[in-house]
């Protein structure tokens, strides 16, 4: 299966990442030679294998249902590159 | 002792404390006279805490004249890499997105070192966001290896690898995804130790991989390494992966017997792509376990050839994932134009991550993105599942595995950074044991051209302890351990 | 164009906060209101290094939804990824749960003008709520992400409900099942109720169907149910002009009373689930689900009909008693007080909830106990209030607060049954009312109820009315 220029440019749409005229194609070049390689997994026979989400066999873990200290709003916002009236601000937002 | 206190390893620095023969402060100021010295040459550290860490040392040296001893760490200097969060302090995982972030928290082993009375002497530099085997995609500077620096240290953690081995920190902390700890240790000629995942807390380490990150030590020696998973290891409630186990005194591990120890060699670790003089180096080093009366035979992992695809599958979607917050709202680089929003996502994202970063993030989303799901990423971890029965299976008749670490020794700065898929195989020999979740530690075991070999053992999850005897036992009986860069 | 009978179809997609007292996988408090970003850690932030862990709480707060709306609780469950871009998702993921959901095919009975209905429940699952945006004038947003990371559970209904009383009436229930096993305090004005609608139409003989319309921005249950009368005429109509609704997102807006297209996302969603890496998966064992169903109160439907046959009251009343858990427990605690459940629910009906509803108060804001209202309705069981005088005590009650008893003596209003004294005043208002006695010999029934009035005049109210009504109608009998 080969990527396209039209993959990518989907694909970095939902990645929220743009690229070049100039730059693109090898970009695709080389995301199509790593995606060639994977592919070399679909001689797996995986029939009644179970995927491994976790790799420990640990279940259940919680937390109490405990109230901790909150930060300090001033921390909250120390590394906000824009903010007004104690939040971040950013270009408006339409539901 | 007539070496430089830099010279030292961290066992020898904090006898030294003890003894009182030195303060932490003299011991500080001497490493960070080597820093200034070795710096312009290797570029190790992207942010350096000279005062900090005097009033750190200052701390120790008062707690000691009072008799307090924090342990093994206590005034001791230390390198802590990029991607783990200290309060106040840059934390930009060599990224120009995180610059000048400062977290608000430290990780929780942060903390821990801070209670153990570690001096922090600086953050180290790495591959961006820990994508890399080299340290060569670092947004800031390039890392070089101490025994030459025309070459790389290896990476991602070259940062950490390149301080302890010039001597600018006695012991240093990396992260290990695929290899990130070992293959820059053995690169550079030190111990690397990625310990069983859900040992140490990853809470504080800016995620690359969730199932595969585990925070580990680079060390001059294994006593060393011993000391640091003493202070590094153990549950944490803030972290949901985190083991809850009864937590083993490590250094009790250092004994010098490995009889009737049953080693295996995987074959598929020893096929073309590894170079002649490693398969020498690390056969050599299964001779001397047999002298010493340990058995080694010849055993299989037969999916271990899967083992980078099923990496590079899980890696980079769970990584697509895990670097989506980056979007300039709430910290980080924001990009200086744009129009609405989602805009203002695409320009910080586009602007603020480098290649190699976007490389992953585009391959981790089209592997997750709808239809393709089945094909990459569930597929992978179904793969996965029979890579682990592979090492469950051979743990059945040995007690830990030997391979190489990496497939050769230090290459050139440049030298493979223009085909990323050449760089993705320095990790062959590492990422299987990422994948299965095991611990496995890089030991130096040769030299070829001035330049480090490392081996790898690999034990059983949890079982550490087998890994340190057995690599301080081969140590004891070589000296490739004392020997260090002539920088 | 003939005239299709037409079906709708309507489902509805519920998130509710749960009461937990700290957030879903952070110790910051829920507390509603609070300064912006106050409540607020670095996990809850989603910066860089911190993980979730899973709020145990919360999960018995939705397994026990689950066993209140009958759903069969899975035995294996796991948390999943939502990845997606906005300036409210901090992770730009929200964690949920994707295809192995808590608990799942459920259902409630509703009652409906046609008699009991029963609406299945398709999936309750658990995720993290998000940060608010608010709108600043310059037409920037600015974002507080208090609310980030509350624990919401989502109710997915199948789309039984045909209609928008059906839908109302369900909601009613949904919302007093909640706050009766105390999961959420179902405040839609505050947000910790949210409901979306699904709605199409279908005609009788299944040929035609209108495509499904989501509507959103819906902020009560009265919203609901008129977006979802507009919405069915809007498809009838263009099914019946043989045209089609789109599939599409509508917003409803209450102040016009319509539905409005929402703006097309530019961006195809595409959410790539996947199994949240740092969170293990969850075991549900029998014992722990037989241990939430032991702590679970009784619901409302099985309360009410525990009020009709041991209190012996109507099923209206008992409906009414049982809308919410606050109500049900304060009849209860009343009627064991007063020994009377038909009394005490009488007292409550009519009395109780009609100035409680003219003030627009809670119960809580009561400023007298259920034990002083005991008082009162015992004093009326016992005789020695007549009607009007307890409706005086429980106004000052009500209004000002007090012990029923001292009110009592202190304006006088013990009834009085001495038979003699009543006897002296009916024989004296007779005397004074000759026209009346003579209407009611010549059959007028309502000059008597003038009489009795004018006797309880004379007694200042306190003469027990039914020795009144017994010594008038007797005198009257031998004149």
């Amino acid at each position: 299966m080969a990527i396209t220029i039209k993959d990518v440019e989907h694909v970095a749409k939902l990645a929220r990442l743009e690229f070049e005229e100039n730059e693109i194609l090898a970009f695709t070049e080389k995301l199509d030679a790593i995606v060639g390689y994977v592919e070399m997994l679909n001689a797996v026979n995986v029939e009644n294998v179970d995927p491994t989400y976790h790799i420990l066999p640990v279940k259940n873990r919680f937390r109490e249902d405990e109230i901790q200290a909150s930060l300090e709003r001033d921390a909250v916002l120390t590394n906000a590159p824009d903010r007004r009236g104690g939040c971040f601000r950013v270009p408006r937002v339409v539901e | 002792m007539n070496k430089n206190m830099y010279e030292w390893t961290l066992h020898e620095a904090r006898q030294a404390l003890r003894d009182g023969q030195v303060t932490s402060v003299a011991l500080t100021e001497a490493i960070f006279e080597r820093i200034e010295a070795v710096e312009p040459k290797i570029d190790a550290f992207i942010t350096l805490l000279k005062e900090e860490a005097l009033e750190s040392a200052r701390a120790a040296d008062a707690a000691f004249a009072r008799g307090e001893d924090l342990g093994d760490l206590h005034g001791v200097p230390i390198a802590i890499k990029d991607n783990m969060c200290t309060t106040g302090i840059p934390t930009t995982c060599a990224s120009k997105m995180l610059e000048n972030f400062r977290p608000p928290y430290d990780g929780t082993v942060v903390a821990k070192l801070k209670a153990a009375g570690a001096v922090i002497v600086g953050k180290t530099n790495l591959d961006e966001f820990a994508m890399g085997s080299s340290t060569e995609n670092s947004a800031f500077k390039v890392t070089r290896n101490p025994w030459n620096t025309n070459y790389v240290p290896g990476g991602s953690s070259g940062g950490s690898a390149a301080s302890v081995s010039a001597g600018a920190a006695y012991a240093s902390l990396g992260s290990d995804t695929g290899g990130s700890i070992r293959q820059p240790a053995s690169l550079c000629g030190l111990v690397g130790l990625k310990p069983t995942y859900g040992l140490v807390s990853r809470y504080g380490l800016v995620a690359f991989a969730s199932s595969l990150d585990q925070i580990g030590p680079f060390t001059k020696d294994v006593e060393d390494c011993a000391i640091m998973m003493n202070a590094i290891a153990g549950y944490d409630v803030k972290d949901g992966t985190s083991i809850q186990q009864e937590k083993p005194d490590y250094k009790a591990a250092l004994i010098d017997d490995v009889k009737g120890l049953r080693i295996g060699l995987p074959k598929e670790f020893f096929g073309e792509g590894i170079a002649q003089e490693v398969k020498d180096a690390v056969h050599a080093a299964a001779k001397i376990y047999e002298t010493l009366g340990a058995t080694v035979e010849e055993v299989s992992i037969p999916n271990a050839g899967y083992a980078l695809p099923i990496y590079y599958i899980i890696a980079s979607s769970e990584c697509s994932s895990n670097l989506a917050r980056f979007d300039g709202v709430r910290y980080g680089f924001r990009a200086p134009e744009f129009e609405d929003f989602n805009d203002l996502f695409a320009k910080t994202r586009t602007q603020g991550f480098g290649e190699e970063v976007k490389r992953r993030i585009m391959l981790g989303t089209y592997a997750l993105s709808s239809g393709y799901y089945d094909a990459y990423y569930n597929k992978a971890m179904k793969v996965r599942t029979l890579l682990k029965q592979d090492f469950d299976r051979a743990f059945e008749s040995v007690d830990v595995l030997l391979t190489p670490t990496s497939p050769t020794v230090a290459f050139k700065i440049g030298e493979k950074t223009d085909n990323p898929l050449e760089m993705y195989m320095s990790d062959i020999c590492t990422v299987p044991i990422n994948i299965a979740g095991v611990p496995a530690m890089s030991l130096p075991c040769g030299f070829s051209e001035g330049l480090p070999i490392g081996m790898q053992l690999i034990g059983k999850h949890f079982d550490e302890k087998t890994i340190l005897r057995a690599a301080y036992a081969y140590e004891q009986h070589t000296g490739y351990a004392q020997q260090r860069p002539s920088l | 164009m003939s005239e299709m009978k037409f079906k709708t179809l309507v489902g509805l997609e519920i998130h509710a906060e749960l009461a937990t007292a700290s957030k879903m996988f952070c110790g910051c408090t829920t507390t509603y209101g609070g300064d912006v970003n106050t409540h607020c850690c670095p996990i809850c932030l989603g910066l860089p290094g911190t993980l979730p862990v899973v709020n145990k709480r919360a999960i018995e707060f939705a397994i026990q939804t689950g066993l209140a709306f009958n759903a069969k609780i899975a035995k294996k469950s796991k948390m999943d990824r939502k990845n997606y871009f906005y300036p409210d998702l901090v992770k730009a993921f929200q964690i949920s749960q994707y295809d192995m959901p808590l608990c799942e095919h459920g259902h409630v009975d509703i009652e409906t003008a046609a008699g009991r209905k029963r609406i299945g429940i398709q999936r309750i699952h658990i995720e993290e709520d998000t940060g608010k945006s608010l709108h600043a004038e310059d037409g920037s947003s600015l974002l507080d992400y208090n609310r980030c990371g509350v624990p919401l559970i989502e109710i997915v209904t199948m789309p039984d409900m045909s209609s928008a009383e059906e839908a109302g009436a369900f909601l009613e229930l949904l919302k007093s099942t909640l706050e009766y096993i105390e999961v959420s305090d179902c405040k839609m004005e505050q947000g910790s109720l949210r409901c979306d609608v699904n709605v199409n139409v279908v005609s009788e003989d299944g040929t035609v169907k209108s495509n499904i319309t989501e509507i959103k921005n819906l902020n009560s249950f009265k919203a609901a149910m008129k977006a979802i009368e507009f919405e069915t005429k809007r498809h009838v109509e263009l099914l019946e002009r043989g045209e089609n609704t789109l599939k599409e997102t509508r917003r409803w807006d209450d102040a016009k009373n319509e539905t409005f297209h929402m703006r097309t996302k530019e961006f195809v969603q595409d959410y790539r689930y996947f199994p949240e890496p740092d969170i293990v998966d969850f075991e549900i064992d029998a014992d722990w689900i037989e241990r939430l169903e032991l702590e679970l109160p009784e619901l409302p439907e099985a309360r009410k009909h525990r009020f009709i046959s041991e209190y012996g009251i109507p099923e209206y009343d008992a409906g009414v008693l049982t809308s919410t858990r606050q109500m049900a427990d304060y009849f209860e605690t009343l009627a064991i007080r007063v020994g009377d459940g038909k009394l005490s629910s009488n007292w409550i009906m009519t009395e109780l909830m009609r100035r409680l509803k003219e003030e627009g108060l809670e119960l809580d804001a009561l400023r007298f106990t259920v034990e002083q209202f005991a008082e009162l309705i015992a004093m009326v069981k016992d005789g020695t209030l007549n009607q009007n005088a307890a409706k005086k005590v429980f106004r000052r009650l009500f209004e000002e607060g007090g012990e029923p008893k001292a009110i009592v003596e202190a304006e006088g209003l013990v009834q009085t049954s001495d038979t003699s004294l009543i006897k002296e005043t009916v024989d004296s208002v007779l005397g004074a009312n000759p026209q009346s006695v003579e209407d009611y010999k010549n059959g007028k029934d309502r000059a008597f109820g003038f009489l009795v009035g004018q006797v309880m005049k004379a007694s200042k109210g306190k003469a027990n009315p039914q020795v009144v009504n017994e010594l008038l109608a007797e005198a009257l009998k031998n004149l």
